[in-house]
């Protein structure tokens, strides 16, 4: 068996790395990592339990095993976990996050400057979710694709991971637009993802080092990809303000914006289509949920095995 | 059953489509409610694609579309020129934005472009306070029905002003009222039934409710409840006790 993955987004490089190996002979059919793969854009939050909080539970259980997954491929993982805060007229929206998600602790002001000195004395209380990680997106996509084979041909069994550019087999397939900004700011430091819960304006920062932080993200029921919105990054940039006034004085590397694609549920599929299996729909879990679909796709091909993602055939 | 510029909807739950954790979830709430009419954004900030309008059109009620997140008349008029050319209905939810931090409605916009909207041949259903005054201009503009606050949108207060509602029943008795925004819980719902408001508009007591399907079903029964109650002819308060069995017979001397 020979296998051909069509897409080097985060879901293609994952399922091509798992066949791979698992010694199965495989190509990847693209033009490498860039920012045509929604997955460039990504926050890297490697999150279960923080996404558990409005995901389906399978998002939670499928993603604990992610940050082992992308340690295993050589790929520099960060395991210090999340923080998560809410300004103080919004105190309600922590207790609320903290009712519906497990795996965390409350913290106080002194467990909070413990943590993150740097934002001490800003927030009487955070959220704790110690068992979770962070990695940087580009540099884990670019690890994997360095290591794969690539094609301009298509031969043996097809897997198609094009993201949203597959809506022409995959009907039930929407886009969720995402937007971004990448700062640099060396007068903060940070060694994990802080989220700041807001009722209108929901933030989280990522750190990627060298004072550089990824700002995200806009969730819009939309397909567009075009460029950020004035308003979107009026937001993003006023909800970091809020976090810390420093990040007023960052440099402003980028600005992204992308489409996820997502089905109905905002839950991946794996689906067997004209011959074809489609690995698809990862919506804002990417990074966490590749690996679990990626082992699942390679399951399904070596044991004939349906597993969880998979449903009824489209032949 | 609610009555609309003559069209009867055969439920007075109306639902909004925002802010659900995914269209699924959206699409079982709505399953649950049983509501008759589905409010959808065609502004970015509340979402609106394609895709997305589709999947609202699936649900099979009748669409409300609403220039949420318009600041002026004038945007509001456009966004509601588009929706009737997206939605195909010349229903409108009229909101123009007053203040970002309540989004208290702009009244004085409210009004002009109700005037506007309505000269056009839309249906307007203005998103307003309880103001009596601001009511009557409404009508005047060519409104012919009403949609005062329960409270800001999205702070689940309940009924901030029960008297002022009570009040804009007594005055229109004939004009559709609906309390719109500021629901929080099914027992906000049934008091503004129980008042005799003709609907209840609620979005995110059910879209940021732990189990949302949960929280329409229970959102449904409250509306049923509130309205067969106010059907009913309640009884009258009073201060003094009143015994339920007669007295006499016992040694009441």
């Amino acid at each position: 068996m020979s296998v051909t993955v069509i897409g080097g987004g985060v879901m293609g490089l994952c399922v091509a790395t798992e066949l791979q190996g698992r010694g199965i002979p495989v190509a990847v059919r693209d033009e490498g990592p860039g920012p045509r793969a929604c997955s460039w854009w990504a926050g890297g939050m490697l999150a279960p339990w923080c996404e558990g909080e409005s995901a389906e539970e399978a998002v939670t259980r499928h993603g604990l095993g992610a940050a082992d997954w992308w340690q295993a491929q050589g790929v520099p993982v960060a395991r210090n976990g999340t923080l998560v805060v809410s300004l103080s007229r919004d105190a309600a929206a922590l207790d609320r996050f903290a009712r519906r998600s497990r795996g965390h602790r409350m913290l106080d002001a002194e467990g909070i400057a413990a943590l993150e000195p740097d934002l001490a004395g800003r927030f009487a209380r955070a959220l704790f979710f110690a068992d979770e990680a962070h990695l940087d997106p580009r540099r884990a996509l670019a690890i994997l694709s360095d290591r794969l084979g690539r094609t301009d041909s298509v031969a043996g069994q097809v897997i198609d991971c094009r993201g949203l550019s597959a809506r022409d087999a995959l009907r039930d397939l929407r886009g969720v637009r995402g937007e971004m900004v990448l700062i640099r700011c060396p007068e903060i430091a940070l060694s994990r993802p802080v989220r700041l819960l807001h009722p209108r304006m929901p933030l989280y920062v990522v750190p990627r080092g060298d004072g550089v932080f990824m700002l995200g993200a806009t969730m819009l029921e939309s397909d567009r990809r075009g460029p950020p919105t004035a308003r979107a990054v009026l937001e993003l940039l006023s909800a970091g303000f809020a976090l810390h006034p420093a990040l007023a004085e960052a440099e402003v590397l980028e600005l992204g914006a992308d489409a996820r694609p997502a089905f109905p549920d905002n839950l991946p599929r794996i689906r067997r289509a004209g011959g074809v299996i489609h690995a698809n729909g990862l919506y804002r879990h990417g990074f966490l949920l590749a690996p679990a679909v990626a082992r699942m796709v390679a399951d399904h091909l070596q044991h004939q095995t349906r597993p969880e993602f998979m449903d009824a055939d489209h032949d | 059953m609610p009555v609309f510029y003559g069209t009867t909807v055969d439920s007075a739950l109306m639902l909004g489509t925002a802010g659900y954790p995914s269209p699924k979830v959206l699409a079982d709430a709505f399953a649950r409610s049983g509501a008759g009419v589905a409010t959808v954004s065609l502004r970015r900030e509340s979402g609106g694609g394609q895709d997305f309008w589709a999947l609202i059109q699936s649900l099979g009620v009748t669409l409300l579309p609403n220039t949420a997140g318009c600041h002026t008349a004038r945007e509001a008029v456009t966004t509601a020129r588009m929706a009737r050319e997206v939605f195909g209905t010349d229903w409108i939810k009229l909101e123009v934005v007053g203040n970002t931090d309540t989004l208290q409605p702009d009244l004085f916009g409210l009004v002009e472009a109700a005037r506007i909207l309505s000269a056009e041949g839309f249906k307007v259903f203005p998103y307003c306070t309880e103001d009596l005054v601001v009511c009557e201009r409404l009508l005047e503009a060519g409104c012919q029905v009403l949609m005062p606050w329960g409270a800001p949108i999205g702070s689940g207060l309940g009924l901030n002003n029960p008297h002022g509602l009570r009040a804009l029943r007594a005055a229109f008795p004939d004009v559709a009222l609906v309390v719109d925004a500021g629901i929080g819980l099914p027992s906000h719902a049934a008091a503004a039934m129980e008042m005799g408001f003709d609907a209840v508009l609620l979005n995110s007591a059910v879209a940021r409710a732990g189990d949302p399907a949960a929280m329409a079903g229970a959102m449904a029964a409250a509306i049923r409840a509130g309205r067969e109650a106010c059907l009913a002819d309640p009884m009258e308060r009073t201060d003094m006790a009143v015994p339920s069995t007669p007295v006499i017979g016992r040694a009441f001397l």
